[in-house]
């Protein structure tokens, strides 16, 4: 912990009641990472619609049921880790606009209205058998609700660049493996939601997803891991957590395993011997590993002593 | 006008009256502080001394936890005070993991965040905060930062080492210290040692089911 002290002052602190810890635990653990799944599938059902559409046959109606419920345990944890939940309401009558919190708050609404109504179109559509109407408002709405995803899935990073105290997270990093985490988690789900009704041909390109995703988030923590001590003391000391016999190493490196590293293997070995039972495997490690990578970088600089 | 602080760490004895003070007058619950005096100390055995540095909100010029608030429960007052609604806040923790100074904490009887507000109640009726009455040594100096007349800011232009806590934050503090090194102001300037604080096993109230 200790960075600067030095031998000739020996400092220690005798007295010093800081304020209590980890304010944000696993409740937002919870929120980041149903709502990287809840924005991925999106963006994946929207790939596949460009790509492979005679695909989307079976995929809209559960896609998309399983996005809304991830987008709803999202908003649900969101609530519940308020201090003041039935105060929820004032974001909307007392916004304050520079705050990445209200922002969020407001497109998050607005996406899982939208989603409502695409879930609604399904289920109609098989009700009425309006087929051809429900399905082509279906895609076009598709469209915008992609656009509105990426900034669903990046203002996460903006409240984390909003929290000054926190050194570790810095702006552009952490839209990237915003995004990242989407893409990662949404072809996860969308090849464990397919399985089968999924040609070969998609399977690979979402397996291909998932592997890229996999190495990139992988090769921005380790740059942050290797490199990030050298530009700001607080950083140092908070990578201290996950380092050596730090509090949170073992999680740390249970979570690039289990998150990047053997989905990037798995992945590998599906496309050279065409398994899909391996794909799916690394597609369930994907999002297992996911929550504990994102855990991890969540408590990690709440630890540091502010005063 | 500007309000701010000034403390002069040469006077500053750690008596706590400060402390006592402000939790008395704002009824801060137990286990949470709008101000506290950390102790360090500084030596090897028997060259040794204690330090001791009152921590508050720094009623930052551009704070952190007024930018993050969703609700403008933080927010500026005309006397450039920042202050808090505690009937507006939702309490979402936004401003606690904002504030680089921790100064800010959920209050436990409320759930909602509380800080420092450099008794804007007391000010609003013409009186000194209360830690700047209770201080014996008059170490803490409130005045007008606009005003060159003030006590303040005749304190600031007849020092040299006015400082800042964490500058490099960008938050402009209104909040400053004279007489203060490394070890007073940056808190990796110092060891913490488990077992070796003055009090170990602060009992903490519960904020809520999921920390
Ligand atoms: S010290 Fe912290 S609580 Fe006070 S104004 Fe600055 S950021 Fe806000
Ligand atoms: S906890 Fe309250 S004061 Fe702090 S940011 Fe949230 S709503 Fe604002």
């Amino acid at each position: 912990m200790v960075h600067e002290t030095l031998a000739a002052t020996n400092a220690v602190v005798t007295l010093d009641v800081a304020l209590p810890d980890v304010f944000w635990g696993w409740f937002v653990t919870m929120n980041m990472w149903a709502k990287s799944i809840g924005t991925g599938l999106i963006f994946m059902l929207f790939l596949l619609l460009r790509k492979n559409s005679s695909d989307m046959s079976g995929l809209r109606t559960p896609a998309i049921i399983v996005s809304f419920v991830m987008m709803n345990v999202f908003l649900l944890f969101t609530l519940a880790d308020l201090h003041q939940p039935f105060r929820m309401w004032h974001i909307f009558f007392y916004p304050h606009w520079t705050s990445a919190i209200t922002v969020g708050a407001w497109m998050a609404t607005v996406f899982v209205g939208l989603e409502f109504v695409m879930v609604a179109m399904m289920i109609r559509k098989d009700k009425c058998l309006l087929t051809n109407n429900a399905i082509a408002s279906f895609d076009k709405l598709l469209f915008w609700v992609t656009l509105l995803a990426i900034p669903v899935t990046l203002y996460t990073a903006g409240i984390m660049a909003e929290a000054t105290a926190r050194e570790l997270w810095q702006m552009p990093t952490e839209s990237v493996q915003m995004i990242l985490a989407a893409t990662l988690s949404g072809s996860a789900a969308i090849i464990l939601l397919g399985g089968s009704k999924l040609s070969e041909e998609s399977q690979r390109f979402f397996g291909a997803i998932l592997g890229l995703s996999a190495l990139m988030a992988f090769v921005i923590y380790m740059s942050e891991y290797i490199f990030g001590a050298m530009k700001s003391e607080e950083v140092a000391v908070i990578l201290g957590y996950v380092k050596g016999n730090g509090e949170y190493a073992t999680m740390f490196w249970i979570g690039q395993w289990v998150a990047y590293i053997l989905p990037m293997v798995l992945v590998a070995l599906s496309r050279t011997s065409g398994s899909a039972s391996i794909l799916k495997l690394a597609a369930i490690l994907a999002i297992v590993g996911l929550w504990i990578v994102k855990h991890v970088w969540l408590v990690i600089p709440q630890l540091l002593p502010l005063s | 006008m500007q309000l701010g602080f000034l403390v002069d760490l040469h006077l500053c004895m750690g008596c706590k009256g400060c402390e006592i003070a402000c939790k008395v007058e704002n009824e801060v619950p137990l286990s949470t502080w709008r101000l506290r005096v950390k102790y360090v100390d500084v030596g090897t055995f028997p060259e040794t001394k204690r330090t001791f540095t009152p921590l508050r909100c720094n009623h930052c010029e551009n704070a952190p936890c007024v930018r993050i608030c969703p609700v403008s429960a933080l927010h500026y007052i005309d006397n450039g005070i920042v202050n808090i609604d505690k009937e507006r806040c939702i309490g979402c923790a936004g401003c606690v993991m904002a504030c680089p100074y921790g100064a800010i904490y959920i209050d436990p009887e409320t759930q909602t965040a509380d800080k420092c507000t450099y008794c804007a109640h007391r000010i609003a009726s013409s009186m000194m905060p209360a830690c700047v009455v209770a201080c014996p040594v008059e170490a803490n100096i409130f005045g007008d930062l606009e005003d060159p007349k003030s006590n303040i800011s005749k304190y600031i232009q007849s020092h040299t080492d006015v400082q800042v806590r964490k500058p490099e934050k960008g938050t402009n503090p209104h909040h400053f210290y004279v007489g203060a090194s490394q070890v007073h102001l940056n808190p990796l300037a110092s060891k913490r040692e488990e077992g070796y604080n003055l009090f170990n096993k602060i009992t903490k109230l519960p904020l809520g089911g999921h920390h």
